[in-house]
């Protein structure tokens, strides 16, 4: 059972508090446009053109990917400062399921991420490529949904840990190594074979190779996408579904 | 029938048992005060009503319903204001409330009247729109107490709401606090361990080490005292202590090296000890029965150490006794 009024008012107190913070807003977009124009734009002279696509083009999924994965995590991070003062209280004795708490988060990291995106998306005609109208909403659907399911991915995270020290815990051993093994900055195919394990069951693989397959849908060669479409998108949905009900069940259970 | 009713009840964390098999009954609409020193399970207690805990055993209900079985049924009927502080300091005091209203279903067309009420109730009205983060405590407090009632709760939990108030916010919040019950019709649960606060309370139950001690109206606690309570300190407390003993048969304890004993007359006492012991005392304070009288005689400690500061007159007067006395 899900109640709208509270799904709404916990997306919007956290837009609320997304827009007056300044300063998380300008990292969180300078990040991935730094990647961007710097390790994309220097890797560029170093890496050969794979058919039709090059390396700077080849990474532009993966920093859009690389801006949803960091928003998410953040956004529902953010639930570990709740619980440090005390606001989640105020949201426990509410007469409201526990899902609608996690809904509530999930659709806030998914609002702030794909308005991040979307920034990020701004600068696509700068690296000369270009897509159709039907494969422009598809990106902002897949960055969506991506959202969502890593925004319940962070909610996770958060519910097993109680203070804000394990942040950098979390940054450093699960969300870096996530990146990495996306096939964000390399091909999955061309990466060893335990790494390519790694990349298969690292949700943000199938987000970054839906992206690819959007915004390159022609490539063939080296650099093209590692899977169909369709087998990513619904990997993406099946592993929101799953970490949305994991989520669920931990905000249930009671000390 | 009452709207609280605990039977029972224990929650152990681990080793520590916090709560050990406490019952206690709420009626309707009165004040009721949950009193114990530190540690003694009274949040603890509160975060089971409220239905945040699970009970190792035991039961308790709230409204009718089971607070663990029948949660939702339970948060409807509960506002609380928590021990520390679970206002947003990042938004304004209006958004805090505003949240807090959608949280609750309240209806689009009482919402926003309510909010504005509540500022007005918290004396907040000029400062709505500021952030939380530049509040002082008192008017954090004020408008979490306010916050709480938004949705017209049956119980209002209270957990130490004066913690950190000076004596001026106290005696405000204590106002406000105590007009609640007529006004809004609601059960006002509280804790403190400021046993004078306690005096407003219809009913109080006294918890130590998890385990209820005492309860009943506040008279009735202070009359199991049996009167007033003198303090003395001698020269030889030992040897004071044992003609003491033998003078009001019983009753005689020593604490932080100063003698208590009750008498149903403490004027009359005074004369009397003094004549006894001589020069042998140093000073003597006499104390009408509070609260912390009662937790001090049912535990041997005090609740917490604030007592001092009171019967100075009575100190002034053996003082000049003794000088008279001395001479003569
Ligand atoms: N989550 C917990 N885990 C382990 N022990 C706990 C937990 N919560 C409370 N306790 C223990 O239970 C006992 C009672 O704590 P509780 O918070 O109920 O006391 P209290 O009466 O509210 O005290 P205070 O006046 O200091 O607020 C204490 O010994 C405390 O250490
Ligand atoms: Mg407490």
């Amino acid at each position: 059972m899900i109640e709208a009024n509270a799904v709404y008012v916990i997306v919007a107190r956290e837009f609320k508090k997304f827009v007056r913070e300044k300063s998380r807003l300008i990292s969180t977009i300078a990040r991935p446009l730094v990647w961007l124009f710097m390790v994309g734009g220097g890797m560029s002279r170093l890496v050969p053109a794979g058919g039709g696509v090059s390396y700077m083009q080849f990474i532009f999924p993966g920093i859009l990917g690389m801006t949803i994965l960091f928003s998410s995590i953040f956004s529902s991070i953010s639930i570990i400062w709740d619980k440090e003062f005390g606001f989640m209280k105020e949201i426990l004795v509410a007469p409201i399921s526990r899902f609608s708490i996690v809904i509530g988060k999930a659709m806030s990291g998914m609002t702030i991420s794909t308005i991040q995106a979307l920034i990020i998306l701004a600068f696509f005609p700068l690296l000369g490529l270009k897509i159709g109208m039907a494969n422009f909403i598809g990106i902002i659907l897949v960055s969506a949904l991506l959202s969502f399911s890593l925004a319940a991915f962070g909610i996770v995270l958060a519910s097993f840990y109680d203070s804000y020290e394990s942040f950098s815990v979390i940054m450093n051993f699960i969300v870096m190594p996530m990146f990495f093994l996306s096939g964000a900055m390399y091909p999955v195919k061309l990466m060893p074979a335990i790494l390519q394990v790694c990349a298969k069951i690292n949700p943000l693989t199938y987000g970054v190779d839906a992206l690819k397959n959007l915004i390159f849908p022609f490539e063939k060669g080296a650099m093209s996408p590692d899977f169909p479409l369709l087998f990513d998108v619904s990997i993406i949905t099946i592993s929101a579904l799953i970490f949305v009900l994991i989520a669920g069940r931990a905000f249930e259970r009671k000390g | 029938m009452p709207i609280i009713s605990v039977e029972n009840l224990v929650r152990k964390f681990g080793k520590i048992t916090a709560v050990d098999g406490i019952s206690f009954e709420v009626e309707e609409n009165t004040i009721f005060g949950f009193l114990g020193p530190n540690g003694a399970g009274k949040t603890t207690t509160i975060n089971i009503l409220c239905t945040l805990l699970a009970p190792t055993s035991g039961s308790a209900s709230l409204n009718g319903h089971d607070c663990y079985r029948e949660s939702a049924e339970v948060r409807k009927a509960i506002g609380i204001v928590f021990q520390d502080s679970s206002l947003d300091k990042d938004l304004t005091a209006r958004e805090n409330l505003m949240f807090h209203a959608y949280l609750y279903n309240v209806g689009k067309f009482e919402r926003r009247q309510r909010v504005e009420d509540a500022l007005r109730f918290a004396g907040l009205e000029d400062r709505a729109d500021d952030l939380i983060k530049k509040f002082s405590g008192g008017m954090k407090r004020r408008l979490e107490v306010a916050r709480g009632l938004i949705h017209r709760p049956k119980v209002l939990f209270l957990d130490e709401p004066t913690l950190g108030l000076d004596p001026q916010s106290r005696a405000g919040l204590w106002e406000f606090i105590t007009e609640l019950p007529v006004k809004h019709q609601v059960t006002i649960f509280m804790t403190t361990h400021y046993m004078e606060e306690a005096e407003v309370c219809d009913s109080i139950a006294i918890i130590d080490r998890g385990k209820i001690i005492a309860s009943g109206s506040p008279q009735q606690l202070k009359k199991t005292i049996g009167g007033d309570v003198i303090y003395l300190k001698t020269a030889d407390n030992k040897k004071a202590v044992m003609e003491l003993k033998r003078l009001f048969d019983g009753a005689v304890s020593e604490k932080d090296g100063e003698i208590f004993l009750s008498a149903l007359r403490g004027e009359v006492c005074i004369p009397k000890i003094i004549r006894e012991l001589g020069d042998s005392v140093l000073s003597v304070r006499m104390q009408r029965p509070t609260l912390n009288d009662v937790f001090l005689k049912l535990t041997g400690k005090e609740i917490r150490d604030e007592s001092a500061a009171a019967g100075d007159d009575i100190k002034e007067a053996v003082r000049s006794y003794r000088r008279r006395h001395d001479r003569g």
